[in-house]
């Protein structure tokens, strides 16, 4: 009953997630009301973390995959992207590399400096 | 064919998986960072279509029960995430700092190559949501009255990108702290590239996915004031 009761877990704060985005008039996901539910009962002590554990950790392996079919599906969006496909490729290189260039030196650069404060 | 993919239940998993195996495999040959299994199983699973003439609805009739998981599976990445609780404790303020840094660099670089460019008003808003993850980017970028089919498009290609070129990112900055990579992931790259921070540990996993939610609203809530500017 360990798989039936961590899946069972999951799905019903997935459900609440998506009654929450139903009453919330924001562009949030569902998803990412439930990410921080879930974390909220961890935090919390509502939930153990061994009640999720292995699914948890099943569904987060395969995640990658997940993303495949909406990737494939660009395939349909061809034709609007053509127009613009040079400066859409620029763009989408060269802001991913600065965004993780920028946040990453800033979080290690902090990160350092307050670890040689505390010793 | 056409027909039998439309009728089969598991074809489109089962292509999809093959696929990311196919990209695994190649990727343990020949270690390059070009070799990133996910941009190798899109890319075969486009050319299988094309090569045998088969519907993307047929393909997806299957494969959508892979992205039905995507919210479960996200919903899942607090337990990373609350497992690291107290690294998320101590480095708060590194934290929060990176993060707003970051979302900035992404609209401010957006607005910038848009001028360079010279890419219209709609084209602009259109891009601006794109390193965040797709359902908040459709929300700002429907807004904002961008394309929103095409909003989609580039935040996927910018998790694709982010998850392949990763790797040799923080090896060109020499980014080595695992809490650093796992924030320029996630905040660069969302949801997918944070399935690659995941695959280098459990502390960059987690931080990727809290980049996710707050980079996220940093972008809502900064948004609509970066629309004014082009």
């Amino acid at each position: 009953m360990k798989y039936l009761k961590q899946f069972s877990i999951i799905i019903a704060i997935s459900f609440t997630a998506e009654l929450i985005k139903y009453l919330v008039p924001l562009p949030i996901p569902a998803s990412i009301y439930g990410l921080v539910l879930l974390f909220l009962l961890l935090c919390t002590g509502a939930l153990r973390e061994d009640s999720i554990k292995e699914s948890a950790g099943f569904l987060v392996e395969i995640m990658p995959v997940m993303f495949i079919p909406a990737a494939v599906g660009l395939l349909g969006s061809w034709d609007a992207v053509r127009p613009i496909l040079l400066p859409a490729v620029a763009m989408i290189v060269a802001v991913t590399i600065a965004v993780m260039a920028v946040t990453g030196r800033i979080a290690q650069r902090m990160i350092r400096s307050e670890e040689k404060r505390r010793g | 064919m056409d027909s039998f993919a439309s009728d089969s239940a598991f074809f489109g998993v089962a292509l999809t998986l093959g696929c990311y195996w196919i990209g695994a495999a190649l990727k343990k040959r020949f270690r390059l960072a070009i070799f990133n299994p996910l941009l190798i199983a899109v890319a075969l699973c486009i050319a299988f279509l094309l090569v045998f003439r088969i519907d993307y609805q047929s393909y997806n009739s299957g494969a959508k029960y892979l992205s039905y998981l995507l919210t479960p599976a996200t919903v899942c990445l607090a337990l990373p995430l609350y497992r690291q609780l107290e690294k998320l404790r101590k480095n708060l303020r590194a934290i929060l700092c990176s993060l707003i840094a970051g979302a900035l660099t992404s609209m401010g670089s957006v607005l910038l190559l848009s001028m360079l460019f010279g890419l219209s008003h709609q084209e602009y808003v259109t891009f601006l949501p794109k390193s965040i993850t797709t359902a908040i980017g459709m929300g700002v970028s429907e807004e904002l009255g961008g394309i929103v089919p095409l909003t989609v498009a580039a935040i996927i290609i910018t998790g694709i990108f982010g998850n392949a070129a990763g790797d040799l990112v923080m090896k060109l900055f020499k980014i080595t702290e695992p809490i650093a990579k796992g924030l320029a992931m996630g905040s660069a790259s969302h949801a997918i590239g944070t399935a690659r921070a995941m695959e280098w540990g459990e502390l960059e996993g987690a931080m990727s996915s809290l980049s996710i939610v707050i980079s996220g609203i940093i972008t809502v809530a900064a948004a609509s004031f970066f629309a004014m500017l082009y």
